[in-house]
């Protein structure tokens, strides 16, 4: 059913019966299961910590002094933000590198990048949880956390690194070999994915080198602007990252469960090259409120924001060119006779297929954000929340366990636990995430703030119609949380049981539909796209860094205010 | 390349609605005058007690049904806590912060800015209606964030 990446476009020499490859493959395929492994598990925990957010804004419980509401809601935002997310995705692309080209490779680089990020994890964590670091996930100064959180932060995303390089070289390797050949489409994209990581992963890496030293008391104040800045340059960017991630997952490994095929490599190639140009000059959208910063530049990030309607476009269009090619081919016509012939009972194909559904939800809030007119009403509101689960917390986060349903089984040859009961961990998630995110997003119209314990301010009028949205949203979030629950029951009993698999050696990817169409040599050119991405990247910070250096801008001392 | 007929059609739909998008911004922009609240003088942090007119934080009426309140966000409280207004006011707010990042929001309404150490922030709104507005921070300041509120009383 499944043919090998881009087998059919190039004529890769696959070192099939071959013995110390495959050795190497099972190398390989172990270590892509460490990664997803330790996002499954950073997911569960993240996930109970969210629950007990939701109860607590209901007003059901009333959190401890030694495990109070921002401690939890730090480890929920970075676990899941930051850590979660990161670790599927460098399991992903490092298996999407390493499955589109065969060869014995060493996978030691790779490990050394998964240890250097579980031990930043580690270390942030147990800060946190210490009390030491109340900081929420955006850890925004003056607010000061204890040098550990930083350090471990920085340790997370300095092993990132290392993957990234193991990725690029391992492209490199491809490209010297094969001059005349494409990059095969599932490392291309990690690769563009991963160039786009390096480039926003150094504005957070600026703003540590500020903030470290300043928490450990070498220097006395912050320009807390100037750091909110080099955040955001790093934030939005770090979206995207998960919208790759999900990318790479509905282009190249959905199609497998319906046997379609990837609708068109050019277009696929060129929309992880438009979120890689798109992904940094945009920063600013997260701060139109913020004082220090012209409206002019406020204005053009705007724009560039906008710009991400197209790669969006052509991916709903890829997306459902390849349902209707394959659909066709059984003689399935007409949109709705195809929505239903899809696999829906597949959780391969279900996760990331209700995870589509949210995100067109998702879409249009991230319409009404962007306009700021409109931003100023919801802004630091309820509705935020709604939006980013609505986009994370669902589509990526259910495309990724939909993902794991089915690369577990076919990385540790086993079969799957229990599908059903993955199926309903899915359907759990969608239903609770529907119900969490709409009463959070009514919430906020109506104004309750995020980021706070409780929303009752003592019985004042302006806060009384929060409540009830708040007990929804609980309830919907205990619904999300037994989903997630469940897929970690699945996937851990998936590895636990002994049934073995047949080994696959080249699943996973689907070909490409119309392989010898001809696609032009510049999509391939990653430099020249990674030097375009930078030199946008200068063109929007240029000007509002300026302001804020040359502006008189005064240090805040910091303090530790929890 | 080939890109396919209804491609084209659709991506220039999203070419269209992107343009739509762009217009509607630029159109409040230019001709309603709208931008988001971006204040741009800086302020000694440390000194916001003796800067003035932080020094004396309030309201001041500067017209018919024109006002300016002064507000010195600090954890976690707003000065001055309550303010009266008539009805139809016009209310500049100018706010900073002496410790950490903190938010202004009157939630349901168009009053929501971000307040950061160093910077002042304003905007101005107009109260039509009489009532007694919840005036909180909506940024996460720290162990007493959810009780950081204050009173904006129309009458
Ligand atoms: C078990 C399901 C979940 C529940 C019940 C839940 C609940 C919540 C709640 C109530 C908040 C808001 C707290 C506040 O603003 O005061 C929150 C924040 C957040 N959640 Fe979740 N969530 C869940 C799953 C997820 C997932 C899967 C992701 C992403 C992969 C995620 C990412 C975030 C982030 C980034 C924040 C922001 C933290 C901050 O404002 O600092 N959540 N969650
Ligand atoms: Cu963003
Ligand atoms: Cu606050």
């Amino acid at each position: 059913m499944t043919t090998s990446a881009d087998a059919a476009s190039s004529p890769l020499q696959w070192p099939k019966n071959n013995d110390s490859y495959a050795f190497s493959r099972e190398k390989g395929d172990l270590l892509v299961l460490t990664h997803i492994y330790t996002a499954t598990l950073v997911l569960g925990v993240g996930a109970l910590f969210g629950a007990l957010q939701g109860f607590s804004r209901a007003n059901w419980i009333v959190m401890p002094d030694w495990f109070d509401y921002y401690r939890i809601l730090t480890v929920h935002g970075v676990l899941m933000a930051l850590v979660f997310t990161t670790f599927f995705i460098t399991g992903l692309l490092t298996y999407a590198t390493y499955r589109s080209i065969p060869r014995v490779r060493s996978v030691r680089l790779n490990y050394i990048g998964w240890s250097v990020m579980v031990i930043g994890t580690l270390m942030a964590a147990i800060t946190i949880l210490s009390g030491n670091a109340s900081v929420l996930y955006t850890f925004y100064a003056p607010l000061k956390a204890s040098p550990f959180f930083y350090f471990g932060a920085t340790l997370l995303v300095a092993g990132t690194w290392f993957i990234a390089a193991d990725i690029i070289m391992n492209v490199v390797w491809f490209k010297r070999r094969n001059p005349e050949l494409r990059i095969p489409l599932p490392a291309f994209a990690a690769v563009c994915t991963m160039i786009m990581w390096i480039i926003a992963t150094l504005g957070v890496t600026v703003e540590m080198l500020i903030l470290i030293p300043w928490s450990l008391g070498w220097t006395s104040g912050v320009d807390v602007s100037l750091t909110r800045m080099l955040f955001w340059y790093f934030g939005h960017p770090l979206v995207y990252f998960w919208i790759m991630g999900a990318y790479v997952i509905w282009y190249l490994v959905v199609p497998t469960s319906y046997g379609g095929s990837v609708f068109s490599d050019g277009l696929t190639r060129l929309a992880f090259i438009s979120l890689l140009l798109l992904s940094t000059p945009v920063g600013i959208h997260h701060e139109y409120l913020d004082p220090g910063i012209s409206p002019g530049w406020k204005f053009f990030h705007t724009i560039l924001t906008y710009g991400v309607v197209v790669p969006s476009f052509m991916t709903a269009f890829a997306i459902f060119a390849s349902f209707e090619i394959a659909a066709r081919k059984q003689g399935v016509t007409g949109f709705w006779n195809i929505v239903r012939w899809l696999p829906w009972r597949d959780p391969a194909f279900a996760g990331p297929g209700l995870g589509m559904l949210l995100f067109i939800l998702g879409g249009f809030g991230g319409v009404v954000n962007n306009s700021y007119a409109m931003d100023v009403l919801v802004h630091n509101t309820m509705w935020v929340v709604g939006h980013f689960h609505v986009t994370v917390g669902g589509p990526v986060a259910l495309t990724f366990i939909g993902a794991a349903y089915r690369l577990v089984p076919a990385l540790a040859r086993r079969k799957l636990f229990a599908p059903q009961l993955a199926l309903v961990s899915e359907y759990l998630w969608f239903a609770g995430m529907l119900v969490m995110s709409f009463s959070m997003h009514w919430a906020g119209i109506l104004g309750a703030p995020r980021r706070t314990s409780d929303v009752s301010y003592f019985g004042a009028a302006g806060a009384a119609t929060w409540h009830g949205q708040m007990v929804a949203a609980a309830l919907g979030g205990s619904l999300i949380a037994i989903g997630v629950l469940l897929f970690v029951v699945v996937a851990t009993a998936t590895f636990l049981q002994n049934k073995r698999e047949e080994d696959n050696p080249e699943l996973a990817f689907a070909r490409v539909e119309d392989a010898a169409a001809p696609v032009p040599p510049v999509l391939d050119k990653l430099g020249t796209w990674a030097a375009l991405a930078i030199v946008l990247a200068f063109i929007a910070y240029v000007g509002p860094v300026t302001q804020q250096l040359t502006a008189h801008s005064y240090l805040a001392p910091g303090m530790r205010t929890w | 390349m080939h890109i396919h007929r209804y491609e084209k059609l659709w991506l220039s739909i999203g070419l269209v609605i992107l343009a739509f998008f762009i217009a509607t911004l630029s159109i409040a922009a230019l001709s309603e005058g709208f931008v988001p609240p971006s204040d741009d003088q800086s302020i000694d942090p440390t000194k916001v007690a003796q800067t003035p007119p932080f020094d004396h934080p309030g309201l001041r009426k500067v017209g018919d049904h024109a006002y300016e309140a002064y507000y010195v966000a600090h954890i976690f409280a707003f000065d001055p806590a309550t303010i009266t207004v008539p009805v139809g006011s016009r209310v500049t707010f100018y706010v900073t912060s002496t410790d950490v990042e903190h938010g202004f929001s009157i939630p349901a309404t168009a009053v929501n800015m971000m307040v950061t150490p160093g910077w002042v922030n304003s905007l101005s709104h107009t109260f039509k209606e009489a009532g007694t507005f919840l005036l909180v921070c909506n940024e996460y300041c720290g162990a007493g964030h959810q009780t950081m509120a204050a009173k904006v009383v129309v009458q």
